[in-house]
């Protein structure tokens, strides 16, 4: 039976990546996922985790050393941030393209400039057409069960598919939590051995990556596509066996207090807990309010947003990142359309706060859902507006 | 080892592992360059190619001309990805879930995808000492997006990118010396070579690839279609390049310099030069000036031979 240990949930990753046995992990540090990486060099180092650490020197070159290990066959990890992550964005298409099963956590961070360490979605969602299956989590035990699940999910045989799992940076990389690390003799029985199907390998030639002429690149694109959704079905089997297993519960959406609720509130990451707190405030005010989360990314969960939100009459969709010059928040355009052709469906806000690592407090939740309100009677000039930002 | 140089063509297989039937143009040295290489590298590779000529000419799906593995990925990483798989063998062997036997791990990239874009990498999986061989497949200039100026394209060649006019010779620069920069990572082996030397080329390549460690050969690649001379040309061209001393042959051994190919007296440059119509429009003046500049960097050469002879 897994013990519940206080852990930083950085070094909480690189112990989940130990039990998985990952062979190569290539990284390049950047603020605010060095912990990850640094555990990780730790635990080669010290003979506890037999892989190959490539210190790589740029995170494009980590992406390009994790292609080339999946593809002789070997279980590739890799961690990376904002810029890193946008460095390494051209080689994040060819993983998934190839259907290359890497696994990569994100420590959520903004993009420059002004230059900032501090957490928010920018960096996500500038990768969000990349192709890859991505997860977004709340706390360090969903990231701890992510990052299992994720191998799982990208190396299953239906799916061969690259996987992100997003964590809030320093929210939740550099928080110390009380967390479920499982035993070896659960992870081997929940996480079968990585037989890639078709590797580089001298016995078998194989020519992989061969460019694509008009008369064959739209089916090769069309091919993904239909691949990615059909992931989705893979994922729920997942998370399904996963909370048979090890007992914890997962879904592409999740629910708080939000069954009958008027008006919800839609977040992603780790302020969904402080959000949860912030609708408990406002239920025992008297509010009819709730909170649903999105946990599944990519493939998007249409069909659960729909479920989730047909009875409410407004939904307040929170975004830590801004499209600038667009229509709202990216998550909200998401949201919008996925509920656009629905015959009822609620009033959709879209609210900006919470960028470059400032906090949303309880007070500042409940002035994002008491606005939404107003606005969803009003009716506002703006298309979204920005919250905790001084004028 | 083969020595194709003293047992000559008895040696080298029949096999074609880059099979006929590619897209390279008429008289293509860098075509030539990676049949041989290939030959001397046999089936036990993994080939990591870099977007360019080579993998435009032998990949489009739903074929390939490769009877070898091969993966193309992008334009600056091959050697990244050459990491990957080199460190991705190592473990799984180290694990048992392959043969611990090496497989010969193989970057290839043009000039642009080397002293270029793809240099950060090539320099970051040299310093890191993976067991690989690089190869460099220079042929001056990106050819395959129509000629346009590197930083291996040479002192007066008009490119697309720098082409020769009124108030301008054409490249102004002077070629980077990519080679030097790989014997600075003081890996065990580094070479240049050429397919007009064919066995030479051969036994560079075999060498690179059996040597525990980082290997990296630059190899001269003649391209008639940018550098506007007839494809019957290629080899003779070739061979100029390294008798006049404009791209001499050599070996690096552990850092101890060799001369592959002595030429006693260096032909003048200009019968390399004006065989080309990239260098059509040079003056005199600017021949005179690249010919100095020849025999100052060959002296500099030369003067490495005798000192790693000195000290050996």
């Amino acid at each position: 039976m897994a013990k519940r240990v206080g852990i930083e949930v950085s070094v909480a990753i690189g112990e989940v990546c130990k039990l998985i046995n990952v062979d190569v992990v290539a990284a390049y540090p950047i603020t605010p996922q060095t912990h990850i990486v640094e555990h990780l060099a730790e635990l080669v180092a010290d003979g506890e985790l037999d892989a190959s650490y490539i210190p790589v020197e740029s995170e494009h070159s980590a992406m390009s050393a994790c292609l080339g290990a999946s593809a002789v066959g070997a279980r590739a990890f890799t961690a990376t941030a904002g810029q890193g992550l946008e460095l390494m964005h051209e080689v994040l298409y060819v993983a998934s393209s190839m259907r290359l099963p890497i696994v990569m956590t994100v420590a959520n961070r903004p993009l420059s400039s002004p230059l900032s360490v501090w957490g928010d979605h920018s960096d996500a969602m500038a990768v969000r057409d990349t192709g890859w299956i991505q997860i977004f989590t709340e706390n360090g035990q969903e990231v701890v069960d992510s990052v299992l699940c994720a191998f799982r999910i990208g190396e299953d045989s239906r799916v061969l598919l690259p996987v992100m799992v997003h964590l809030d940076g320093f929210h939740l990389t550099h928080m110390i939590e009380p967390i479920y690390i499982p035993e070896q003799s659960e992870v081997d029985k929940f996480l079968p051995p990585f037989n890639y199907p078709l590797p580089l390998d001298p016995e078998r030639p194989l020519t992989m990556g061969a460019f694509g002429p008009p008369v064959i690149f739209p089916e090769t694109k069309k091919a993904q596509e239909v691949n990615l959704r059909a992931a989705k079905k893979v994922v729920l089997e997942c998370w399904d066996e996963f909370g048979k297993v090890f007992g914890r519960h997962y879904h592409p959406v999740e629910h708080y207090r939000s069954e009958g609720a008027r008006v919800l509130l839609l977040t992603m990451g780790s302020f969904s807990e402080t959000a949860a707190a912030a609708i408990d405030k406002m239920i025992t005010d008297g509010k009819d309010v709730g909170l649903i989360r999105l946990r599944l990314w990519r493939p998007f969960p249409f069909e659960e947003i729909r479920q989730a939100v047909k009875d409410a009459e407004v939904l307040i969709v929170l975004d830590r990142a801004i499209s600038f010059g667009g229509p709202g928040g990216p998550v909200c355009s998401e949201i919008r359309s996925a509920l656009y052709g629905e015959d009822k469906r609620p009033k959709i806000i879209s609210a900006v706060s919470g960028l470059g690592g400032r906090d949303i407090s309880i007070a500042g939740f409940e002035e994002i859902v008491g606005r939404g309100i107003e606005v969803s009677q009003t009716g506002s000039e703006q298309e979204f507006e920005v919250f905790g930002v001084r004028e | 080892m083969a020595d194709y140089i003293k047992f000559g063509k008895r040696q080298v297989t029949k096999e074609e592992y880059l099979a006929p039937g590619h897209r390279a143009c008429i008289g293509c040295g860098e075509a030539l360059a990676v049949r041989l290489a290939c030959k001397a590298l046999g089936r036990n590779v993994i080939i990591s190619n870099a977007t360019g000529c080579i993998e435009i000419i032998s990949s489009q799906l739903p074929w390939t001309s490769w009877r070898v593995p091969w993966i193309h990925t992008l334009f600056e990483n091959a050697a990244a990805v050459a990491s990957g798989i080199e460190a991705g063998l190592k473990v799984m062997g180290r694990k048992g879930r392959r043969s611990s036997d090496k497989v010969n791990v193989v970057a290839i990239a043009g000039d642009g995808g080397t002293s270029d874009i793809g240099l950060q990498a090539l320099s970051g999986a040299l310093e890191r000492g993976h067991d690989m061989l690089y190869l460099c497949f220079d042929n001056e200039a990106y050819m395959n997006t129509g000629i346009q100026r590197s930083s291996a394209t040479p002192f007066g060649a008009s490119t697309t990118t720098a082409p020769a006019g009124k108030m301008s010779i054409g490249q102004v620069t002077w070629k980077k010396d990519l080679p030097s920069i790989a014997v600075a990572h003081n890996i065990p082996y580094v070479a240049t070579a050429c397919p007009s030397y064919p066995f030479d080329l051969m036994d560079k390549v075999a060498k690179g690839a059996a040597v525990d460690g980082p290997a990296y050969i630059h190899i001269f690649s003649m391209c008639p279609t940018g550098w506007r001379c007839a494809p019957e040309l290629a080899i003779e061209i070739g061979r100029l390049a390294v008798q006049t001393g404009i791209f001499p042959l050599y070996e690096v051994e552990d850092g101890k310099y060799k001369l592959s190919v002595k030429v006693p007296k260096l032909k003048p440059v200009v019968d390399y030069l004006k065989r080309q119509g990239r260098f059509g429009h040079l003056s005199e003046d600017t021949i005179q000036e690249i010919q100095d500049r020849v025999h100052k960097d060959h002296a500099k050469l030369v003067d490495k031979v005798a000192s790693s002879a000195a000290v050996a």
